[in-house]
């Protein structure tokens, strides 16, 4: 099962503020415990809105709208993406996410749709087919 | 996946559910292989490191409920185990101490069971859990052990899967993957395997078990066909997630790497691999569109990585770079077929068997032409050891058929649907054959 958890935007990430020092320090240790967990598919920081854009569909065309966005915690700061083998084990995870206390920060988790969820049932071949040995 | 249940040598017990069960089921998944390798250092014997874990477990479903998941469960599950780890030395060392005032020759006891004490001491005090990790890969690998008890204590004590989720996994019944462990536990044990990284020597042939029991599992999860028991396709995750884990551990060893690219590569492909009504596709005819960008992403870096740790490329990372070849080509027809032919050749140099050599018929096959490939097949043939495997006859047909060579095309696909073991692949070859009429 994979898991997005997605780091939610701050004024302090909107203005191009890096984090405290500790603060990354804890994230990466975050990571390499994920990593060394054989859990971590995938992370990234990304920059504020204001380098930005979104495309909005309506109206029968599309219309190009620059940021910087306002609505600060509805956007995303980074994301992590880990695989695990249950729910309860990717809430395990989210809990230790590094933070600062009362900073207002918060990050949102939400499983991917899997192949069983669109197709149930399904799952693997015959190894024995050449294809790689 | 769910613990769902305690067990300890092999019996299963079911404690009360409280409500933080789920919760301490994720710690103990993420943090059990830690906890018996830390353990296994202290005690030297990873059966009675299991056993002190799993205390430690029910301890940790007896007080969380009432006192709330503590802020650092990992911390708190370590701590209890190795204070449990070395009560335990204690009373051995005091029972030890009684004996000799008896005049019980205790020597024996005290050189295999107990070891130094302020050797174990430190050894609680280090904090190289990496290496009390590989240790237990190492450890759960022991060629001492027969492959399938390998593969089930590896899945035991690293991957932390009850005994019933190992049964489900391998379509066998629970009580002999119950007896499978304790047997194994019992033989490294009566062994005196010591809890030690293989000496610089033994070292590729101990690495080469870990790898293989790695990529059995994985197969064991690709090879399952819809229907199969959902722990089946589970075992693909655990086998990526344990050769990540060793990837981590062992980055300098550039097999371990091929090995994580090759599952990557061909865990990419499992949604392409059958159609909407369950049927096998065949690499050439999938839906690349289907798949993931991401984890052939993984493959490739992991493969670069091996090849930048091994100009000498060894058979994982041989079979990944074939991998590699069909994910870099976004068409079927793109595929960079001489390229794979000379991937086959060095395979079959490194690790020659028949199949590989089917295999690099096949590609010899795309690449050079039908008339190339079939004196391959031909000797292969005539070889007889694929006597019984239904694609050496699938693939002379094939070839034949290219060659216009009907009615020799049709028997051979007929002889391969006698062979092949399940009605889909079956009814494909037989169809196969009908077309040729």
């Amino acid at each position: 099962m994979r898991f997005l958890i997605i780091v939610k935007a701050t004024a302090g990430s909107e203005a191009g503020v890096m984090p405290d020092q500790s603060l990354l320090d804890a994230m990466a240790r975050y990571h390499e415990e994920l990593a060394a967990a054989g859990v971590l598919l995938d992370a990234a920081g990304l920059q504020p809105s204001v380098l930005g854009w979104r495309v909005h569909f309506g109206g029968g065309q599309r219309r190009v709208i620059d940021g910087p966005f306002t609505e600060t915690g509805d956007l995303v700061a980074g994301y992590t993406l880990i695989q695990v083998r249950s729910r309860a084990e990717a809430m395990e995870w989210s809990r230790r996410f590094p933070g600062v206390e009362g900073d207002g920060g918060e990050i949102e988790v939400r499983p991917l749709f899997e192949l069983d969820d669109t197709e149930p049932g399904e799952a693997c071949i015959s190894a024995s087919a050449p294809e790689a040995v | 996946m769910y613990l769902g249940e305690c067990t300890r040598g092999g019996v299963s017990t079911r404690p009360p559910m409280p409500a933080h069960h789920h919760a301490i089921e994720a710690v103990w998944r993420i943090e059990s292989a830690r906890v018996i390798a830390h353990v296994a250092r202290i005690v030297r014997d990873v059966g009675t490191a299991e056993d002190i874990a799993q205390d430690a477990l029910v301890a940790a479903l007896e007080h969380w409920p009432k006192q709330g998941v503590p802020d650092n469960p990992a911390a708190w599950l370590m701590a209890t185990a190795k204070h449990r780890a070395l009560d335990r030395l204690r009373h051995l060392a005091l029972a030890d101490r009684k004996h000799e005032e008896i005049g019980r020759d205790a020597d024996a006891l005290q050189s295999t069971v107990v070891p130094d004490f302020v050797d174990a001491l430190d050894a609680a005090r280090a904090d190289d859990i990496g290496d009390d990790l590989l240790r237990l890969i190492f450890t759960a690998c022991h060629p001492v052990l027969s492959t399938d008890a390998r593969v089930a204590l590896t899945l035991r004590l690293l991957g932390g899967l009850t005994t019933d989720e190992i049964a489900r996994a391998f379509v066998t019944p629970e009580p002999t993957i119950a007896q499978r462990i304790v047997r194994a536990k019992r033989t490294l044990a009566a062994a005196q395997v010591p809890f030690e990284l293989p000496k610089a020597a033994e070292r590729a042939p101990r690495l080469a078990s870990v790898l293989q029991v790695i990529y059995l599992v994985f197969n064991e999860g690709y090879a399952a066909t819809r229907g199969d028991d959902w722990m089946r396709p589970a075992l693909c995750d655990e086998a990526l997630r344990l050769g990540r884990v060793l990837a981590g551990l062992d980055a300098q060893t550039a097999e371990v790497h091929g090995l994580v690219a090759l599952m990557e590569l061909q865990a990419s492909r499992t949604k392409a691999r059958t159609d909407a009504q369950g049927r096998p596709v065949l690499l050439m005819a999938q839906d690349r569109a289907r798949w993931d960008p991401l984890l052939i992403r993984r493959g490739l870096v992991a493969l670069a990585r091996a090849e930048e740790l091994a100009p000498l490329r060894g058979p994982y990372t041989l079979q990944a770079a074939i991998a590699a070849c069909h994910a870099r080509a976004h068409k079927a027809d793109d595929t960079d077929w001489p390229r794979i032919v000379a991937l086959y050749d060095a395979l079959a140099q490194a690790q020659p068997s028949p199949v590989v050599e089917l295999n690099r018929a096949v590609a010899v096959g795309m690449a050079f032409g039908p008339a190339a490939a079939l004196p391959i097949v031909e000797a292969l043939g005539a070889d007889g050891a694929l006597r019984s495997y239904h694609w050496l006859p699938s693939v002379r047909g094939d070839l034949l058929a290219k060659l216009g060579r009907n009615d020799e095309a049709r028997a051979a696909f007929e002889e391969a649907a006698a062979l092949a073991g399940n009605a889909r692949e079956r009814a494909f070859l037989l169809e196969r054959a009908r077309e040729l009429h």
